[in-house]
């Protein structure tokens, strides 16, 4: 099958070929000059504009019938304004296609080349000009100032009950985490990313965990050195105590994280009772939800065509992004009469190999619902309270300046 | 200067290779341009494939890919990313920023304003010369260990910064770098030398309001360049700098590969702020040389002249002004302040008062036109009307509320390519079909020339208006295949239908191929102004002379645009002719 079509564009390629010289050979015995285009030529070119026109209209209309309700009705709030600015937008930008296009294919139809007339020499005029700077202008402004009130409408501060929900990227999946019974978030860091605590949520075993993990590892790497160094090429010595110094920076790093007050709640203890789930996250319809969004690796961007929401998503940086969801799961699957139907979340910023699949089901719940759900899903981390003494002060003692001791850093 | 007419021997090597004539510069970019073409058309049929038949196998992709990039005949997701990236970059910086200004900047600025050659000659070879060369470290970069670079054309970081994150951030990255910045130096040289050049070597009688509209174009492309490219150079080697030197401009906060790594402080979005700021006005380098293009055509061709000369000049100095204060209109949704997002929608949108001037200009020009319908001004007129559609949709794009919804989907990729890359292709054919006997002194085939405008304008839109449409169903861009997600399954049947019409449109440039280097040498010979033309560059000999013109040069008397001007019976008065007197200018 695959051969066959590589040979019909073989054999079009030298179809195409002969084609064009048995026209050259021909043209070159009626002696015919390039430049003087034939009456027969303009003629033939005028009606294919003509019909090129007609053509693309009905092939326009055709798309605009079949694809024009390009996604179902916005399942949020601010995205139903949206979808009434596409709209005046679209019909306003086709009306001008269709008056400017037909203008130009006609134009071009209508006054193809005769030798017995000459051109109109018109070369300016004043009034036309201003009137085609002023009318677009005054069209643009509303269309300006419509756009920016909606954008005013979108991107202003979240209110102070919103529903808070992290989202964190990695190549190439999605994780939510709500902020737990204490309503606060834990801080995070990435210095302390293990396979246990994806999102490098800070707490006091985090922290010992890391620095003991930290601590084998340059032990461990050392002692090999001691022992293989002989044995070994000079750039994997080399190699190897690059990754020594990694690591010691690394350690560094990770005593450097101070514990702070953030309204009665330290920092190191705010993260032990959030909630982190993968593969789907859930909402309640109704409540205003302002995500946050982080990434761990490279860019990504957080899109939800359904709900007409985007935001960027880069490391080193928290991104926001409010939206009210008024339209539950269920009823979005009786309207589309497809059981299966699931909002997502989506890559949107090329990301790497797997960009094409990193998703996550967004569901959206009744109240009760959602709190249901929400009181199912399992605690980041249950507290233990004796073995974190233990270590915190087997810790104090081996790094006397160890700043994790010196808790409260409000300026963090 | 009267040595000039003298034809001095020289060597094949001084003639065809170090050339410092403008001429024959010219006609090395255009070759080097029209081979960048060809790779990365055939790039995009390789992932059109993909993307109309996802998951089929062809059998010789897997023969010319290899088992690497197209393993049992499908294309590698890697690759995928590989091909969209060289095939953007190639088109943006070599065809059509390289290879259009190149091209009719070299060939038309000594010939339309009267001057005997570049104010630097050698400085124009050095220009060709660095084009090259990064033309072939950008194709080189294919063949290399983990491909080429696979981040997108706008490379941001962190992805092109780690060689971690995927293949094609390793050497293929590297080697884009160096052929952006090589590229970059091409565009320095050029770019200088063409507005020196404009500036000062006009011969008598040339004033800057009788110079013709291509020439005004190429102007403000050079100078758009010569102000931005320098901010892409300082993004490039801040790159450079975080990818070998251990720097942080780019980068903070990052674990991957099980490692955190030890750069913080730095931060992605000042990348996409550099990138960006040459990034707007590169759109219009590379759209403004093809709407200089197609007004000098439109107007020759339609035996008439330009409509509003002055109006023309004003929105082509308007779109170069605005367009470096657009920069932010594809930041909307990086988090960058929702209040600098306003500004940038008003600033967007004022662009496109300049855009509606200049295409009812051209419409009034063909009104009650006598047009002649050759290959040149088909293409002319074709990107008029791509020039509509693809700007239309821009003020959806420039909206940020819709932005929201839009960006990074089809609905971009459609935008672009037919205002940026259609219409800018149709003027570089147009000029190509215009200045052919200019450049070769003979004719390219008019029945030819036909057939190839037809097909190639019925599948540019054919490919570009559907993806409209998926992208307003919320297809990105930039996926390997779309069959992970449910909801895009109904708007999926028209992606086969998208890539017929990108490979039969890639065929249809076999047309063009075959007439141009046919016509090189077995068109018919061409007369020395053969589209009876009042610009300056046809009173030059036909057969190429050091110096352009035998004896001095010729005096300008009145603008390029005197066609049926009813005080003489020709339907053309060339530049050169005298006023009569009390003769009006205009």
């Amino acid at each position: 099958m695959k051969l066959l079509i590589l040979l019909v564009v073989i054999l079009g390629v030298i179809a195409i070929i002969q084609l064009a010289k048995v026209n050259e050979l021909s043209a070159a015995l009626r002696k015919r000059r390039e430049e003087d285009i034939s009456y027969s030529d303009n003629k033939m070119n005028a009606n294919l504009m003509l019909v090129f026109m007609f053509a693309f209209y009905i092939s326009v209309i055709y798309l605009y019938l079949a694809y024009g309700d390009y996604l179902p009705p916005s399942a949020s709030a601010h995205g139903v304004q949206t979808d009434t600015l596409m709209t005046i937008n679209i019909i306003l930008i086709t009306v001008v296609f269709l008056i400017v296009q037909t203008l130009l294919f006609y134009f071009a139809y209508k006054y193809y080349y005769r030798e017995d007339r000459k051109a109109l020499f018109f070369a300016h005029d004043n009034k036309l000009e201003l009137y085609w700077t002023v009318v677009p202008s005054i069209v643009l402004a509303f269309i300006i100032i419509y756009g920016l009130k909606t954008w005013n409408d979108i991107t202003d501060e979240a209110s102070e009950d919103a529903l808070t929900i992290e989202i964190y990227a990695k190549q190439f999946d999605w994780t939510a985490r709500y902020s737990g019974d204490n309503g606060q978030f834990g801080h995070s860091d990435y210095n302390l990313i293990t396979t246990a605590n994806p999102l490098g949520v800070v707490t006091n075993e985090g922290i010992i965990e890391k620095m003991a993990e930290i601590e084998t590892e340059i032990a461990d790497l050392e002692n090999y050195l001691k022992s293989e160094s002989d044995r070994m090429p000079a750039s994997k010595v080399e190699a190897t105590e690059d990754k020594i110094q990694r690591l010691k920076r690394h350690k560094r790093r990770v005593m450097d994280l101070r514990d702070y007050d953030s309204g009665g709640v330290s920092a190191f203890e705010a993260g032990k009772d959030d909630k982190i789930v993968k593969g789907e996250f859930h909402i309640p319809i109704g409540k205003e939800v302002e995500f946050v969004f982080r990434s761990r690796d490279v860019t990504h961007s957080a899109y939800m065509p359904h709900f007409r929401a985007q935001m960027n998503t880069s490391p080193g940086m928290a991104t926001r992004l409010k939206m009210t969801p008024t339209i539950t799961t269920d009823s979005m699957r009786t309207v589309l009469n497809n059981p299966n139907f699931n909002y997502v979340l989506l890559c949107n910023k090329v990301c790497g190999a797997a960009h094409f699949n990193m998703q996550i089901a967004v569901v959206v719940d009744s109240e009760t619902d959602y709190a249901k759900w929400l009181s199912e899903q399992k605690v980041f981390l249950a507290p233990n309270p004796d073995e974190t003494n233990e270590d915190m002060k087997e810790m104090e003692t081996e790094n006397i300046q160890n700043p994790v001791t010196a808790s409260t850093d409000p300026t963090k | 200067m009267a040595g000039h007419s003298h034809h001095h021997q020289e060597s094949f090597i001084s003639k065809y290779i170090f050339s410092q004539d403008h001429k024959m510069i010219s006609k090395q970019f255009l070759v080097t341009a029209i081979f960048m073409g060809i790779v990365a058309v055939l790039l995009s049929v390789l992932f059109r494939l993909q993307l109309g038949w996802d998951g089929e196998s062809f059998a010789f992709l897997n023969v010319i890919l290899g088992d690497k990039w197209a393993p049992e005949g499908i294309l590698d997701r890697n690759a995928y990313l590989a091909l969209v990236t060289i095939h953007g970059t190639i088109m943006v910086f070599f065809v059509l920023t390289g290879g259009l200004s190149g091209t009719f900047a070299n060939l038309l600025i000594p010939l339309q304003i009267g001057a005997r050659d570049m104010a630097s000659g050698f400085l124009n070879m050095l220009s060709y010369w660095f084009f090259l060369v990064s033309s072939v470290i950008m194709i080189a970069s294919l063949f290399v260990e983990g491909g080429a670079a696979s981040g997108g054309w706008t490379v941001y970081p962190p992805l092109s910064a780690l060689p971690q994150a995927m293949p094609g951030s390793g050497v293929g990255m590297t080697l884009w770098l160096v052929s952006m910045t090589l590229f970059v130096v091409s565009s320095l040289l050029g770019g200088l030398n063409y507005i020196v050049t404009i500036v000062n070597l006009r011969t008598v009688g040339m004033k800057m309001t009788r110079l013709p509209l291509t020439i005004w174009a190429l102007l403000v492309t050079a100078i758009l360049g010569v102000l931005s490219f320098p901010v892409l150079v300082s993004a490039v080697v801040l790159l450079i700098m975080d990818r070998t030197m251990g720097t942080a401009f780019f980068l903070s906060d990052i674990f991957i590969n099980n490692e955190p790594l030890d750069v913080t402080g730095g931060s992605p979005v000042l990348f996409l702020h550099l990138f960006w700021f040459l990034g707007h006005p590169e759109v219009y380098i590379v759209l403004l040389p093809a709407l200089g293009i197609s007004s000098e055509i439109i107007s020759t061709n339609s035996r008439k002249p330009i409509f509003g000369y002055r109006a023309m000049v004003a929105s082509i100095l308007a779109i170069g002004f605005l367009s470096f204060i657009v920069w932010g209109h594809h930041m909307y949704i990086t988090g960058m302040s929702p209040f600098l997002g306003s500004v940038f929608v008003f600033t967007t949108l004022l662009i496109a008062i300049p855009s509606a001037v200049k295409a009812f200009n051209y419409l009034t020009t063909l009104w009650k036109g006598n047009i002649r319908h050759t290959p040149a001004m088909l293409f002319s007129i074709g990107l008029v009307s791509t020039f509509v559609t693809g700007g239309l949709t821009g003020i959806i794009l420039a909206d940020s509320a819709l932005d929201i919804n839009v960006h990074d989907t089809y609905f971009v990729v459609a935008h672009f390519h037919i205002v940026m890359g259609m219409s800018a292709i149709f003027g570089m054919f147009a000029g190509i079909y215009h200045w052919f006997p200019k450049m070769y002194g003979r004719m390219m085939n008019t029945k030819l020339g036909y057939v190839h405008f037809w097909t190639t304008f019925v599948c540019a839109y054919g490919v570009f208006f559907p993806m409209h449409f998926v992208g307003m169903a919320g297809s990105p861009r930039r996926y390997y295949s779309y069959s992970e997600f449910d909801f895009l399954d109904w708007v999926m049947d028209l992606n086969p239908i998208i890539s017929v019409f990108a490979i039969v449109g890639a065929l249809a440039q076999v047309f063009f191929l075959f007439n141009f280097f046919w016509s090189l040498r077995n068109g018919q010979k061409a007369v020395q102004n053969p589209w009876k033309s009042n610009t300056l560059e046809w009173t030059t000999p036909v057969e190429h002379i050091h110096g352009n013109w035998n004896g001095p040069i010729p005096e300008v008397h009145r603008w390029a645009y005197d066609y049926s001007n009813p005080e003489y019976e020709l339907d053309f008065v060339p530049q050169t002719f005298p006023m009569k007197p009390g003769e009006e200018h205009h």
